[in-house]
Formats: C-alpha cells, sequence, structure tokens
C-alpha cells in the first residue's frame, strides 16, 4: 500500500472506493463467477438430468450464486455428474478486512535460494541429516531431502548449492554431532515420526544439548508430524516444521536463517507471487 | 514405422555399442555378486509367504539368519534346503520361524549333502517359477478371448493409500477409458528393505506394495476386462531396495508391467549404485520370463533437469537400459522405455522440439512400447492452460506413435486428481485419438527442417556423452552426476551393506533356471 499523502486526492478516494469489491466478469461490479464440482448423483434419464440440474443449482444458490446458471453437465460414470455453473455472487469482499499470514521468511523459487547462497556464502551450503534414537521412520527427512521430494517439489538434493548428506535413520546423535563436524555443516535437519513416551521431544532436547557446545554451531532445525512448531525455543533447536513442510519451505527458511539478503537487495515484491507454495501459504 | 528423421544407421549402431561397452563391467560386477533381496526373491519363489508378529516378513528373517550364521557368499539356497533337509522341517516357513528363534544351525554343505539340497531347492523355486509361466499363459489366453487394446494404451494412475477404495476407483478409470491401472506405492517404500505384507489400507500418497494388494487388485480388473472386453493392464513398482523380490511377486500375480528403471533408484532415492545394477538384473531376468512389460523412468530426469539441455541424457539412459534389458533376457516387445513432454512452454518452437525429441525415441527403438509421459514441471496451476498443454502432449503422442500414454492431468501437482479431473483428462486423450490419431502418417518433417535437425543434434550429443561414459565408466559417470544432477559415488547410498560378492560355490537355483530357460 502507498502513502495517501503522496498522491493526489482523486487517487485517494478511487482506492477508497475500490476497498470494498465484487468479482469481474465483463463490467464492474457485476460478480460473474465460475464453478465446477461433481455431484454424487446419476444422469441416465431425463428426470436424473433434471434433478442433477436442480441439485447443482441449490448447492450454487448456497454458496451465494444468484442467479446462477448450469452451462454444462456430464455423466461421469453411473453414480456422478459433472457441473460447470456461472452465476453472480451476492458476496463483497471487504479489502481491509483482508488478513495476510505472517511468515517470517518469503518462500523462494529454487533458483533464488542458489542465487542467495551464491552471493551470501560464496560455496555450498551444507546439510546433514537424520532420523535419530530409535526412529526408523525416514519418510519425513527424505521427503525432504531426496531429489525425488514431495508434494511436486523437488528435495534439497536436488538444489545446486545445498551439499546434502543424508544419514538415514537410527543414527546416535553423538554421531550425527561428529559428522557435522566433519562435514561443516551450515544446519543439521532432524525427522522424528515416532512419539512413543514423548521420544520426539526428548530426542529434539538431546539435540539441542549435544550441539550446545559445539562451535560454530549448526542451525539445528528439527521436523515431524507431531511437534509443536511454537516450540523450537523450549527445546533449544531454531526451528521446527510441523506436519505437510515442503522441500521448498525448507530451503527458504534455510537461506532465511544463513544467507541473508545482501543489504540493498530487495527481492521481495518479484519473489512474492513466483510458487504456488508461496500462494498457498 | 516409417523412418522421417533421416538418422544416420551408422551412429545408430554406434550408439549401442558404446551403451553395450559402457554397460558390460556392470553386468559382470552383477553376474558376481548377489544381494539380501535376489536371496530372498529365492525364497519368494520357492513359496515362503507371511510374516512374524512385527511383520518382519519370514523371507527377511530366514535369509538373515542364514547370513549371519554361514553367510551368503553361497546363497541362500544352499545352507537353507540344507538344514531343511537335515531338521526333517515340514516347509520353508518352520525353518524360518525356528531360525529366527536361533534353534538352526546353518553351515554350507558339501559332498551328496550339497547335491541333495540342491536338488531340493531346485524343486521348489521351480514350482514357483511353474506358477508364473501358469500367469504368463493364462495372462495370453485372456487376451486372446477378451481381446487387446489397440496402441497407445492409456495408463491412469491410482493412489488412495487404501487397496479396499483403489479398486473400486481402478475400476471406475478401466470404464472411463484406461488400459492400464497403475497403483502408486506409499512415499519411501523404495527404501523399506522388506516386502510388507497382506492388504494394506493406510499409506502416505500411495498404496503399499504387497502381494495380497497385487492379487486383489488383478483380481478386480479380471473382472472389470471381461465386462468391458478388453483386458486392463496392471502396473506397479519394481524398483527400490526390494527390486527383485517385487519382480517375483509381481510374476507370481500376473502383474502385467513393471517400473523398472536401471538407475531411478541411484538417482532419486539415493539407493546405492552397485545395490541397484546388481537387483535390476536379476529382477529383469524375472520380468522376461514373466512376460512383463517394464516400464523405465527417462521422464524423471527431465523434472530435474532441462528437457531441452538434457534431451540427449534420456536418450543416453535408454540406450543403457535396452542393453540391461536385453542382456537380462527381456524382449524388444518387453521395454516400455520412458520419456516425457516436459519442455518449458515458453520456450520458443518448444512443440516442435517436443515432436523432435519423440520421433528420436520411436525411430531409435521401432519394436519398444514406448512410455510417453505428460507435463508436470511446467503445469503451474492454471488448469485452462494445463488442459491446453496436456492435449498437445497427447497429440505429440499419437503422431509420433507412443504405446504407453499416461494422461495428464491438468490438476497435476494441486492435488490428488479428482473424478471430474481424469475424465476431463480422458476427454481429451479422445477428442485427440478421434480428431487426429492418424496424423503421423502424414507427418513428413523436412529433411532438413528444424525437427528433422534437433533429432539429430540430440542423438549426436548423446553418442558424445556415451563416449564420455565409455572413457571413465558408468559407474564413475553416476558419481559425476551426469544423470539428473545429483552426484552419487559408488560407495554411498542406502543398501550397500546389502550386497555379497558371490563365493566359487555359489548356488541359485532361480538365476540357474532363468538362464538356463527351465
Amino acid at each position: 500500500m502507498g502513502d495517501p499523502e503522496t498522491r493526489t486526492t482523486g487517487v485517494a478516494q478511487a482506492m477508497d472506493q475500490q476497498r470494498v469489491i465484487r468479482p469481474y466478469g465483463d463490467t464492474t461490479g457485476d460478480g460473474r463467477v465460475q464453478v465446477s464440482f461433481t455431484l454424487p448423483v446419476p444422469s441416465g434419464t431425463e428426470a436424473e438430468r433434471a434433478l442433477g440440474e436442480g441439485a447443482a443449482l441449490q448447492l450454487a444458490a448456497k454458496m451465494g450464486l444468484d442467479p446462477a446458471m448450469v452451462v454444462h453437465a456430464k455423466a461421469i460414470g453411473p453414480d456422478f455428474t459433472f457441473f460447470i455453473v456461472y452465476g453472480r455472487v451476492s458476496h463483497l469482499v471487504d479489502l481491509s478486512a483482508v488478513t495476510v499470514a505472517e511468515r517470517e521468511f518469503p518462500v523462494l523459487p529454487s533458483a533464488e535460494v542458489n542465487l542467495r547462497i551464491r552471493a551470501a556464502l560464496g560455496r555450498k551450503l551444507a546439510v546433514v541429516g537424520a532420523c535419530v534414537g530409535t526412529d526408523a521412520h525416514t519418510v519425513g527427512i527424505d521427503a525432504i531431502l531426496n531429489v525425488k521430494g514431495h508434494a511436486g517439489e523437488k528435495g534439497l538434493e536436488y538444489y545446486r548449492e545445498i551439499r546434502v548428506v543424508n544419514m538415514g535413520a537410527q543414527v546416535a546423535i553423538p554421531a550425527l554431532v561428529s559428522r557435522a563436524v566433519a562435514e561443516r555443516a551450515d544446519a543439521v535437519l532432524v525427522s522424528q515420526v515416532v512419539t512413543q513416551r514423548d521420544a520426539h521431544l526428548f530426542n529434539a532436547r538431546a539435540l539441542g544439548e549435544a550441539f550446545r557446545d559445539v562451535r560454530p554451531r549448526p542451525l539445528l532445525v528439527v521436523g515431524g508430524p507431531r511437534f509443536d512448531p511454537s516450540a523450537a525455543g523450549a527445546l533449544g533447536v531454531d526451528k521446527i516444521f510441523g506436519r505437510g513442510t515442503t522441500p521448498r519451505e525448507v530451503a527458504s527458511y534455510l537461506v532465511h536463517a544463513l544467507a541473508p539478503e545482501p543489504a540493498g537487495a530487495h527481492t521481495e515484491p518479484a519473489s512474492a507471487g513466483t510458487g504456488r507454495a508461496g500462494a498457498r501459504a | 514405422m516409417t523412418a522421417k528423421l533421416g538418422l544416420d544407421p551408422a551412429k545408430v549402431i554406434e550408439a549401442r555399442e558404446l551403451a553395450r561397452r559402457a554397460g558390460e563391467p556392470v553386468t559382470r560386477m552383477a553376474r558376481t555378486h548377489t544381494t539380501v533381496s535376489i536371496e530372498r526373491a529365492v525364497l519368494r519363489l520357492a513359496g515362503l509367504d507371511g510374516a512374524d508378529a512385527d511383520g518382519m516378513p519370514w523371507v527377511n528373517r530366514l535369509t538373515d539368519a542364514v547370513r549371519e550364521a554361514a553367510g551368503l557368499e553361497h546363497g541362500v539356497a544352499l545352507p537353507a534346503w540344507d538344514a531343511m533337509l537335515a531338521g526333517g522341517h515340514p516347509d520353508l516357513r518352520a525353518l524360518a520361524e525356528q531360525a529366527a528363534a536361533g534353534q538352526v544351525k546353518f553351515r554350507i554343505p558339501d559332498g551328496r549333502d550339497a547335491v541333495a539340497a540342491r536338488e531340493a531347492a531346485a524343486r521348489s523355486v521351480q514350482a514357483g517359477l511353474a506358477k508364473i509361466d501358469a500367469q504368463r499363459a493364462l495372462r495370453a489366453r485372456m487376451i486372446t478371448d477378451i481381446a487387446d487394446p489397440p496402441k497407445p494404451w492409456i495408463y491412469l494412475i491410482v493412489a488412495t493409500g487404501d487397496i479396499y477404495e483403489d479398486i473400486p476407483q481402478a475400476q471406475a478409470a478401466a470404464r472411463e477409458g484406461a488400459d492400464v491401472i497403475a497403483v502408486i506405492r506409499s512415499t519411501g517404500q523404495s527404501l523399506l528393505d522388506y516386502v510388507p505384507e497382506g492388504a494394506t489400507r493406510e499409506g502416505y500418497a500411495g498404496t503399499y506394495a504387497t502381494r495380497e494388494n497385487f492379487r486383489l487388485m488383478r483380481a478386480a480388473l479380471d473382472d472389470v476386462s471381461r465386462e468391458l472386453g478388453r483386458y486392463v493392464r496392471l502396473t506397479n513398482y519394481a524398483s527400490g531396495l526390494c527390486m527383485p523380490e517385487s519382480a517375483a511377486l509381481a510374476g507370481l500375480e500376473r502383474l502385467d508391467l513393471m517400473l523398472n528403471d536401471c538407475m531411478y533408484g541411484i538417482i532419486f532415492r539415493d539407493i546405492n549404485p552397485v545395490r541397484t545394477f546388481i537387483d535390476q538384473r536379476f529382477s529383469r531376468q524375472v520380468h522376461a520370463r514373466a512376460g512383463i512389460v517394464i516400464n523405465t523412468g527417462e521422464d524423471n530426469y527431465l523434472t530435474t533437469a532441462d528437457a531441452v539441455g538434457a534431451a540427449h541424457t534420456v536418450v543416453v539412459s535408454q540406450l543403457l537400459n535396452e542393453y540391461f534389458a536385453r542382456e537380462a533376457g527381456l524382449e524388444d516387445w518387453q521395454l516400455g522405455l520412458g520419456h516425457a513432454f516436459e519442455i518449458n512452454p515458453a520456450v520458443p518452437d518448444s512443440f516442435l522440439l517436443e515432436l523432435a525429441h519423440a520421433q528420436l525415441v520411436r525411430e531409435l527403438f521401432p519394436d519398444a512400447p514406448l512410455k510417453y509421459m505428460p507435463p508436470t514441471k511446467h503445469m503451474t496451476g492454471n488448469v485452462f492452460a494445463g488442459y491446453l498443454l496436456d492435449a498437445f502432449f497427447n497429440l505429440c503422442g499419437f503422431m509420433t506413435g507412443q504405446s504407453i500414454l499416461l494422461v495428464g492431468m491438468m490438476t497435476e501437482g494441486i492435488h490428488t486428481p479428482f473424478l471430474a479431473d481424469r475424465d476431463l483428462a480422458l476427454e481429451n486423450v479422445r477428442y485427440v485419438r478421434q480428431a487426429a490419431g492418424r496424423l503421423g502418417e502424414s507427418f513428413r518433417p523436412e529433411p532438413d527442417g528444424f525437427v528433422a535437425r534437433r533429432a539429430r543434434l540430440v542423438l549426436d550429443e548423446a553418442v558424445d556423452l556415451l563416449r564420455r561414459i565409455c572413457a571413465g565408466g558408468l559407474l564413475q559417470a553416476i558419481a559425476d552426476g551426469t544423470f539428473g544432477v545429483t552426484k552419487r559415488p559408488p560407495a554411498g547410498g542406502r543398501g550397500l551393506d546389502g550386497v555379497i560378492e558371490r563365493a566359487g560355490g555359489y548356488f541359485n537355483p532361480a538365476i540357474v533356471a532363468l538362464e538356463g530357460g527351465v
């Protein structure tokens, strides 16, 4: 948002008027939208088709589309029908009431992650990953580290400027510490799936303690489905990722924490819309 | 198939010769080593199924017990069947249970005992191979009775995590037009050093590949094949640490296609290169016997590397996959070599480049049932643009005579396809097939036009790369990051501890039978 005082009054007024908006079809304020969905209704007979169309219109009305028009209905197998509906939404969008989820770091495309590492470190960023303790569930750490990746995103190995050492499952914490030191790790990633008797919390604390006197201390990142992302400080680690974390989020965090932007650079507006993960957040 | 690109036949011969030279040292290594998974596959072929109370399969328990007591340098069969005969165990399951309880002494028998153990093992494994042969014959009979769908086969993916949800979805997909159903495995299964047991209802982004899940799905597809009057094929994965066992189970349960790449696990899953090459040879020997069509994974390279700049690495990998497959006994009709439509649509002439690549692969491998993969990397979330891109992919597939067409989803990368996504995707395929299915016969690229020149350039680049690989060795090339950008040294990755050098008296009744054709 610009500073209204630096703008002419007319523009400020126009912006004010636009704080309440509707979808735009072909005329300002017409509120026209398109939705498509499938209903579990058959579409074999005339009567079934009429019932299906009525059902689609009822759903559209409940979604706030009034008037609505079913422009396409097609049977998918014997039990389902697919609909495309156009309509006018009655809802207004109040821009002043839009809340934007705060994220401490922007999610960057892989090229930018690589660029930032090169610029800030002048070498590859070293990451050592493991499942520690008795945990043999490498699904999480592998989803983040393996090239194969997760949720349509390549893992950290894919990033040219990140060097990954994946120690695999059931790694003893002292072994992790010595490997991290030997590899001059910038970050240590640990995933914990098993939560019996709070093993994940115990192990996370043990990790923090084991690295307490290591200098330089690598960034400690823990992930797993049952962690509370806000508990990093309490567990003595730098960052906790919860369920559904993607490799790009982790890479972006590593860059945020370890490869800060050079002063004066300003990439935020350019990077804001570059990735779907960013848009989803 | 008509040659359209004016490829230099001498160049094509040279490319194959280089691939053979690059692959031969690896084949020698595979012939002189075994792995825990190959030995477990022998036990599976001999009929050992089931798992202990913790879900660990008996084949693992028995193989581990033999390895600990007598080593696996001679193979699992000699010590296992020797112990069977000596201890009077009624079957392998009883032996495995006793062995797991520490009640069995294993040794490497010699003299008459060795002969007896070899004969008993060979008989048991022969029974498993006979089942595979019977399944292959049954497939042939069903195809004759029911009818084989014309190519390209339309390939659709099912992946709910629950086999009992997968079944109705797979049947619905077949009714909507799918000729091949692939059940995606649970994330990370390739890294398990055992094959889970039984019917499973929980998986991460896929369904566990188990023998029982194979059986349930094949039976369901048999039903729908009869209903539809065309044989619907089933695909799963022989990849990861249990590649040989997956192949054996696929043969026993009449799967029709198997994802089986010579390098995929190395590059994308950080599985040890040595382990992978040894496992893939045995798994391909089993696939050859079972009449299974393998699908290789070259499409994956293009999801990590640039689809224009790395196009020749796809060809190199295809040539290597072809060499390894033929060496293992697979015939050309079983080589579903993979490639993909992954060029950035913003690149000028991107469709012409795709045409050149697809036609090149078609001409290099005229008898292979090529598997063509739809765009994934440049599916942006704009489902409308994605639908258009998929239509161009379908057009390229029909124009260049691809054999297995994976159906592209406009919602790729957004969610597991909705019912409607799949229906719209199939409508796209049907439209292109009906409107332009025969366009290939009228497609004659100018001999020195953009498409033909591009194809020849990619072949030249592939030959150059193969020369470099031959100079330093394939394992070194993989270590250097030649494929899919990742560097994988021969001593790195998972599963190397499961590789064993064969001793002089190594005995594997399955390999004897598979290589001897008995």
